[in-house]
């Protein structure tokens, strides 16, 4: 099977205050290995490494022990690095921070412009990428002018401009309100589904979690769970002592199985929620 | 009577120019002592333009603000106090450290309050407990903190001032469960100790619907609906166009009753399990 990242006994501590040393580190000999095509969400605490650990993805940061591959290449060969960079994008919490330019669809061209791709490709690649995250109609506005979840589309279409393999979504919702929100996780959603694009969306959102066919749970630098939705949110204990929690759906499921009733805590999303309480609630009519 | 009040209030950004704006049209919002009130409304519907209006950073264009039964600008004096009296946590406030050391930081309200050295001290560790900031990071440099660790410290910063009016614009946005909920105890704690009035913006439905006694809609610069969560909840197919939404857990109960189910609307998880255990009519589990 193909694996978009794989990451090797990595290692990675920041440095410290004092020259020349490091700090403790974040993570020691992390062995990890995400899947290409595949939709992972990544949960875990504030300053459990897991935006630290994204970075690893495209040579942001580089381990201090332990390697990383994408796509084959180590992270650590400078020579690759372009090619990392290409090969994965990278979508950061807020969105005034990733645009550079005064024009939408000039802020999209920039990466393949930095790239070197020729002027009728960057035209094909920028109509294409707006048409993705479905902002075309507004190729020509100012991004100061667009909403917050406009402008985090506008930053993912930069990112598919440059025909990544994977992106890397860092609490790409959190500063955006219900509707933004729907629209961003939707679009990520058809990236993956239908270009292939191999997904990694940090959040602390249970909810958004529960759309990948992967979450990972980190905790203090180490892999606490690893599965499908179902598999990690059944654990509602675990993720409790986690400092996380579970979509609303599971907890009340919970809350039922703790008086005594049978109902799956794989029942996350609201349809699949609602048909095992009928279920049970038309148990108790028969 | 209300602690701090609005009545027709307009704003108009940029008047007289072609990027002239109509941010507020007519909002008439009121709040008494003890009220734990939640703001909610899609990007640019006005909230943060309202809120700047309740401590005097926005004049109207029309319309009056009162704080306790008094326009807030019938006096330089009066105006200048209530910047003490109505507290503003600003998004994402740990960008706005400065000082050199946490307890520097929180004590810059006070100061300029024009307290006594003593009177200073006292209420920089009252402020810190109420956040849960331990006494041994007083004397650190801010900078040096975790992100959530800042923003406690930015609001101790407000809490310091002890105002009777504390609004908070997404306190918990970027915070993980564990952190969001600790956050929340505090501020409900603050509202308790001081019969303090809260006035909370959000963007999580889940958080509202958990946490405030009555929430205010803002849609296009007016006030949209208000009322208790129940009462607002109640009108999901109206939310949904503002571009909000309700809590998943309100998602579901809609499920079972399209599909029969004879269970009341709910908007909280504790809510639904009583509901669901109403519905099972109290008989003994398998």
């Amino acid at each position: 099977m193909d694996q978009a990242v794989i990451a090797k006994k990595l290692t990675f501590a920041y440095p410290a205050q004092e020259e020349g040393k490091l700090a403790l580190p974040v993570f020691e000999d992390l062995d990890l290995q995400i899947q290409q095509g595949s939709f992972v969400a990544i949960l875990g605490r504030n300053g459990c490494g897991k935006s630290t650990l994204a970075k690893q993805f495209n040579a942001v940061l580089l381990p201090t022990g332990g390697s990383v591959y994408v796509y084959g290449l180590d992270t650590q060969d400078a020579a690759l690095l372009l090619e990392v960079r290409r090969r994965v994008g990278m979508v950061f919490q807020n969105p005034d921070n990733q645009i550079v330019s005064n024009v939408v669809e000039e802020d999209v061209a920039f990466a393949p412009e930095n790239l070197g791709v020729p002027p009728e490709e960057i035209r094909r690649r920028v109509d294409d990428a707006l048409k993705t995250v479905g902002m075309y109609e507004k190729r020509e506005s100012a991004p100061h002018l667009l909403s917050g979840g406009q402008k985090q589309r506008v930053a993912i279409a930069g990112v598919i401009a440059m025909e990544p393999s994977c992106v890397v979504l860092d609490e790409p919702t959190a500063m955006l309100d219900p509707q933004g929100r729907a629209d961003v996780l939707d679009t990520v959603r058809r990236l993956n589904l239908e270009r292939g694009v191999t997904v990694v969306l940090i959040t602390h959102h249970m909810r958004e979690a529960a759309l990948a066919d992967r979450v990972i749970v980190m905790e203090q630098g180490s892999i606490r769970a690893d599965g499908t939705p179902e598999e990690v949110f059944s654990q509602v204990e675990m993720m409790r002592q986690a400092g996380l929690t579970v979509p609303d759906t599971v907890a009340l499921l919970f809350a039922l199985r703790e008086r005594g009733y049978d109902l799956p805590l794989s029942a996350i999303s609201s349809e699949d929620c609602a048909k095992a309480l009928l279920s049970f609630l038309g148990g108790a009519a028969s | 009577m209300s602690v701090i009040e609005t009545k027709g209030l307009r704003h108009i950004y940029s008047p007289g120019t072609p990027f002239e704006h109509v941010a507020l049209d007519g909002v008439d919002f009121s709040a008494e002592a003890g009220e734990f009130i939640g703001l909610i409304g899609h990007t640019g519907s006005g909230k943060s333009t309202l809120i700047q209006h309740l401590n005097g950073l926005l004049k109207p264009s029309e319309g009056e603000v009162l704080f306790r039964g008094e326009n807030i600008y019938k006096d330089k004096q009066f105006t200048h106090q209530l910047r003490f009296h109505v507290g503003l946590v600003f998004q994402y406030p740990e960008y706005q450290l400065f000082e050199e050391t946490v307890y520097k930081d929180i004590s810059f309200g006070p100061k300029n309050m024009g307290l006594d050295a003593e009177e200073i001290d006292r209420r920089v560790h009252e402020a810190a407990e109420f956040v849960e900031l331990p006494e041994s990071v007083l004397q650190m440099s801010p900078f040096d903190l975790s992100g959530g660790q800042k923003r406690r410290v930015a609001i101790a910063g407000v809490i310091a001032m002890e105002p009777e009016v504390l609004i908070l614009d997404e306190p918990t946005a970027g915070l993980d469960p564990a952190g969001r909920e600790n956050l929340l105890s505090n501020i409900r704690t603050y509202r308790d100790k001081m019969n303090a009035t809260i006035i909370m913006v959000s963007h999580s439905m889940e958080e509202i619907a958990e946490t405030v006694d009555r929430i205010y809609v803002m849609r296009q610069g007016k006030i949209a609906m208000s009322g208790t969560p129940r009462q607002v909840f109640d009108r999901a197919e109206e939310l949904q166009p503002m571009g909000l939404a309700v809590p998943q857990i309100t998602e579901v109960f809609t499920l079972l009753r399209n599909s029969g189910a004879q269970v009341p609307n709910v908007y909280t998880v504790d809510q639904a399990l009583q509901a669901i255990l109403q519905a099972k009519g109290g008989e003994a589990p398998c």
